[in-house]
């Protein structure tokens, strides 16, 4: 607690990249900040990290800061990072997504990365909305709730994002909003420090189409929204089932020691290299057979 | 140098680790699984990596991720996999990082026939992908020649910092045939040139000599961003028209530029013959024969084998459509390539022998119609 608040400053990059591309008021910013401080306080060397991001407007935060940067394709940032992972495992690889991006285009790559746990630290954005195509629903879209494309309300059910994750095998997952930023800069330090697939679920809103099409008010309105529906998993676990409908549950939701991707691929190699004194020689491959 | 007896999916993993790939992710799909397999077995041997991806755009994404971090990286497939592999395969080009996607042709469209061999891929290899980009495709017409072109793919790649493709068919995939396979210490293997410049200094997709910049992988300490969006020579975003202008110009030039170095081809005999056989794949090995029958019939027949697809070797047929009275044209599909021939040598020269039912163009067909006046 003593730890002074990072200067943001040094980690973002200067020339030619503000303003940025997100609307006055959004809640990206703050998961951008929260991103900092956790990587501050855990003083990583910025060559020792990597960003990876697919696309929308949580895709575009890598460009603005200053470490290994990969904005990627829409859904397949898990993928891009799965390899980046495996080529540098000294990395720390850290994926940061949107609810469309990652759960929509890219829900089976979001699926398998957790499942096969590899150490990855995967951040969900979900402002409950396609924002930067205008307002499209998503798969988080709330039930009943009007989107671009849902006129006459939403009859898909969301898709719970943290409880998907822990279903495929995810080691770390934890939830938080974006009005309790410190608390959220926490869960993204624990995530980073977790060897295995750890995910972030951060409950953002999307106040120029979401809130505009649903009349939720201004950014300000939502953020306190976010506050009044939000509650600790401790205070949720006190609520009959009927009032915790709707409900953001805060907290690590869990936490496991499992065997972590990158780590199980280097028993693979010490087994298919045999014993260390046969070890074989490119040009030895071919003869072995 | 050892005699071997093998499959082109074999003799494509063999010159894989022989050029020093280090990552591969693939997803199962006949008839390139082989490939998937033996290197399965064969890369942890050496230290590298294989995963296998939970679908063909991952695949491909992964190799990206890998090559990014500095592996050579490959993925294998076939048309169903290669038509999903096609969103990164203009990434790639667009970030101009190396990798080599082996598509092992099988007949289309759709699932179409998986163990049927077909030539159906070749115009989307070139033009697979959405927008304007260069790229570069091979073709082995042996088992030898698979081994040698994956090398070069690979060479290619790293060299001019492109996504490379190699077509095999299901023919070439899959058929046995001997082959020396080369000490791996004398295959020529190139690296991506990287840098040394102080890091401040790197512009990933700066101007350079030979438009292809440095490339230095993540985690080197060099940080820098990288886009599927246009990008400025630092790799941020740009809309700005004297930014991209640049940008598009010199990635089709470091192809265009270097043609001389890309376009490999066959000839045999082109000079004085007014009929040219223009042939690649599992095609050419009839072609070959076709042509072989024709001369012990005292046909003026001449050969030619594209080894390089793409880019189109305008040159040679221009040349061949120069002397020759006529060009023909076997394909195991409805006519792609000869639509290249045509646009070159002119539609009146240019026949066309097609076949898109999975089986293989004999070479009767092809000596009946050089017999056809």
């Amino acid at each position: 607690m003593s730890h002074e608040q990072p200067s943001a400053y040094a980690y973002l990059r200067h020339t030619k990249k503000f303003p940025n591309v997100w609307c006055s008021g959004c809640g990206i910013g703050i998961v951008m900040g929260a991103l900092i401080r956790a990587i501050d306080r855990l003083e990583l060397s910025k060559d020792d990290v990597a960003l990876v991001s697919g696309i929308g407007c949580t895709g575009r935060m890598p460009v603005y800061l200053d470490f290994n940067t990969m904005h990627t394709t829409h859904g397949r940032a898990l993928a891009f990072a799965t390899g980046l992972k495996l080529a540098q495992p000294g990395l720390k690889v850290i994926v940061i997504m949107g609810d469309g991006d990652a759960l929509a285009i890219g829900g089976n790559h979001f699926i398998h990365a957790a499942r096969r746990n590899i150490d990855l630290t995967a951040i969900v954005v979900n402002n409950s909305i396609y924002g930067m195509t205008g307002g499209q629903s998503s798969p988080t879209t709330p039930l009943d709730s009007r989107a671009t494309t849902a006129p006459y309300g939403n009859i898909e059910q969301p898709v719970p994002i943290c409880e998907l994750g822990m279903a495929a095998g995810a080691s770390f997952v934890a939830r938080s909003t974006v009005y309790h930023a410190v608390e959220l800069d926490r869960f993204i330090e624990q995530a980073i420090l977790k060897v295995g697939f750890s995910l972030v679920e951060v409950a953002s809103y999307c106040h120029t189409t979401f809130g505009r099409i649903n009349k939720l008010g201004s950014a300000v309105d939502m953020l306190r929204q976010l506050k009044d529906t939000s509650l600790t998993q401790a205070a949720a676990e006190k609520l009959p089932p009927e009032q915790r409908a709707g409900k953001i549950v805060r907290g690590v939701l869990c936490d496991l020691d499992k065997p972590e991707y990158s780590a199980l691929y280097d028993e693979i190699i010490r087994r298919a290299q045999g014993p260390a004194t046969e070890k074989v020689q490119p040009g030895e491959v071919f003869r072995a057979r | 140098m050892v005699l071997k007896f093998m499959q082109g999916n074999e003799a494509v993993s063999w010159g894989a680790l022989a050029a020093g790939c280090r990552f591969y992710a693939g997803y199962p799909i006949t008839p390139s699984t082989e490939i998937a397999e033996m290197l399965s077995r064969e890369l942890p041997k050496l230290g590298g990596k294989f995963i296998q991806m939970e679908d063909e755009i991952a695949s491909l994404a992964a190799c990206i991720g890998a090559s990014v971090g500095g592996l050579k990286a490959m993925t294998a497939t076939s048309g169903p996999g290669f038509s999903l592999m096609q969103e990164h395969i203009g990434y790639a080009a667009m970030t101009e990082i190396p990798c080599v996607i082996v598509d092992v042709q099988r007949l289309g469209p759709s699932t179409g026939q998986p163990t049927s061999a077909s030539q159906g891929d070749v115009m989307q290899a070139r033009w697979g992908s959405h927008g304007d980009y260069p790229i570069i495709a091979l073709s082995p017409s042996s088992v030898a020649q698979a081994f040698e072109l994956v090398v070069t793919a690979f060479n290619f790649s790293e060299k001019y910092r492109t996504p490379v493709i190699l077509l095999l068919d299901e023919v070439i995939g899959h058929m046995r045939e001997k082959i020396e396979l080369p000490d791996p210490d004398s295959v020529t293997r190139l690296e991506r040139m990287g840098t040394n410049v102080p890091p401040e200094w790197y512009k990933p997709y700066g101007d350079a000599i030979s438009d292809v910049p440095a490339m230095a992988s993540f985690g080197s300490g060099y940080r820098y961003h990288i886009t599927g969006l246009l990008h400025d020579p630092m790799g941020y975003p740009t809309q700005r028209l004297d930014e991209i202008d640049p940008w598009i110009e010199r990635v089709q030039r470091k192809i265009t530029r270097n043609l001389a170095d890309i376009l490999l081809w066959e000839e045999d005999d082109i000079e004085s013959v007014n009929t040219v056989v223009l042939a690649y794949g599992a095609t050419a090995r009839s072609a070959r024969h076709a042509v072989k029958l024709a001369r012990q019939r005292r046909h003026k027949v001449g050969l030619v084998t594209l080894l390089t697809l793409w880019p189109f070797a305008e040159e040679v047929v221009a040349r061949v459509g120069h002397t020759a009275r006529r060009i023909i044209v076997p394909e195991m599909n409805l006519g792609q390539l000869a639509l290249e021939v045509e646009r070159v040598a002119g539609r009146q020269k240019v026949q066309r022998v097609n076949r898109a039912d999975g089986e293989m163009i004999t070479p009767q067909v092809i000596l009946d119609a050089i017999e056809e006046r």
